[in-house]
């Protein structure tokens, strides 16, 4: 083994230009960097490319599909809001008419109501007419008899004229109802 | 030893041998068929394994939801794919030039971190002739992209005649632009990685023989300042880190520039 400055000092003797021409470099320089550069053309670069556009589409698919289902997502919102609002109408116009039928059908009840207890009073008022008829009628016969047997008593006469029996009673009657009773 | 290589020095009268062109030129690990195969060429191939075998077995996991490996892998891929050719080229013509891109950054890349890193510690293109390769394979990529798609009269007046100048100035600026479009730019490429390359590990090998030789056969004030310039030589190797990431970086993106003008359809 030499000391290096043995070395420097025994490459002071010749001194080769450093830019002189070594076609045996030159040559090997060439064939070492084209044999890379086919690696890395065929081998490399395919692959990364390959990754690199994968990527992309994976990356830009992951986005379309997002806002696919971002979309289908907001449709399917404004379908439930859509529906939502048509049954809250809905349900305010089963309400409203509810509330027109129960409206009506109160009214119809009270109308009923009165028409039969105008029926019942009428229905009252005609048999205690008939009642009052009749008792007035037998009342009337009662009172007849009564009074001619009474009179036929008191004056000690027979009062069998039928006519005049009826005449009697009659005007005795009328008397009566007229309110100047006493002038028999 | 190294008692012996001082001796060596003081024999030969000379004073500290500062690192030159030489230190470039390694012996030959080994032969293959009379050829001797240096450590930068064994890196070349090193560099274009580890790039692939990186790249390779990220990518083919494939998941939607990467590892880390992929992950890592994907960001590689990705800043040169979207931040270098896709916002250079245009997101029309981009998706042809990635693997080139691709291969191309991280190839330069790797090979530049090779002066980094530790027991390799030597950057592949301070040979001049491996840049020359790549800047030469630039070179023809871009001129081909362009005549491919204007046609060779067309793709000669594209990056020759400027728009938008009287014609009263053809004269001047046609063989400028001719110049400096066609025949400047692989020049400039090879030249740039080149030099940076091969400045920064002189300058390493500066600092730190420099130290070694103050602290070796100076000695007083040479105690100090020979640790004094191992710091610097720490300093001066994470800038190295950045320029070496940097030139990896500018060369790929001049070829997507280049590319980019090759393809437009006024420049």
């Amino acid at each position: 083994m030499k000391s290096l400055f043995v070395i420097l000092a025994a490459e002071e003797g010749h001194e080769p230009s450093p830019l002189a021409v070594e076609w045996i470099e030159v040559v090997l320089a060439l064939v070492v960097f084209g044999l890379l550069f086919l690696a890395i053309w065929k081998l490399v670069a395919p692959n990364f490319e390959k990754t690199f556009s994968e990527r992309t589409a994976a990356i830009e698919g992951g986005l379309a599909a997002a806002e696919t289902k971002q979309a289908e997502a907001d449709a399917k919102l404004a379908e439930l809001e859509a529906q939502l609002a048509d049954a809250r109408h809905e349900a305010a116009r089963i309400r409203e008419e509810a509330r027109e039928q129960g409206a009506a059908i109160i009214a119809e009840m009270r109308e009923q109501a009165q028409a039969e207890a105008g029926r019942i009073v009428e229905h009252g008022k005609a048999q205690i007419e008939a009642e009052r008829q009749q008792a007035v009628t037998s009342l009337r016969a009662e009172v007849g008899s009564l009074a001619t047997s009474l009179a036929g008593r008191i004056v000690g006469e027979s009062l069998d004229d039928d006519a005049r029996q009826g005449r009697v009673v009659e005007r005795f009657l009328a008397e009566l109802e007229t309110g100047t009773p006493g002038a028999n | 030893m190294i008692m012996a290589a001082s001796a060596t020095i003081a024999a030969e009268g000379g004073g500290f041998p500062a690192p030159g062109p030489g230190i470039f030129d390694l012996p030959p690990v080994f032969e293959i068929a009379g050829i001797g195969v240096t450590k930068p060429m064994l890196q070349l191939v090193l560099a274009a394994a580890l790039v692939f075998g990186f790249l390779y077995v990220a990518a083919r996991q494939r998941a939607m939801v990467p590892g880390k490996l992929q992950f890592a892998g994907e960001g590689a891929y990705g800043f040169v794919r979207n931040s270098v050719a896709r916002d250079i080229i245009g997101s029309h013509d981009f998706q042809r030039f990635v693997p080139y891109l691709v291969a191309m950054f991280f190839f330069i890349l790797v090979n530049n971190l090779f002066a980094s890193i530790p027991f390799i510690q030597f950057p592949t293109f301070s040979r001049a002739s491996m840049a020359y390769a790549l800047a030469g394979l630039s070179w023809i990529i871009y001129n081909a992209v362009g005549i491919w798609k204007h046609g060779f009269l067309g793709y000669l007046k594209l990056q020759s005649v400027p728009s938008g100048v009287s014609p009263a100035m053809y004269p001047l600026l046609v063989p400028l632009e001719f110049f400096s479009n066609i025949l400047v730019r692989p020049v400039t490429l090879a030249l740039r990685l080149f030099a940076n390359m091969f400045a920064g590990h002189i300058l390493l090998v500066l600092f730190a023989t420099g130290g070694l030789y103050l602290v070796e056969h100076v000695g007083g004030i040479g105690y100090v300042a020979g640790p004094l310039a191992w710091i610097l030589a720490v300093a001066v190797a994470f800038l190295e880190i950045l320029v070496q990431v940097l030139q990896a970086y500018v060369f790929v993106l001049l070829n997507a520039m280049y590319i980019q003008g090759a393809l437009a359809d006024e420049h």
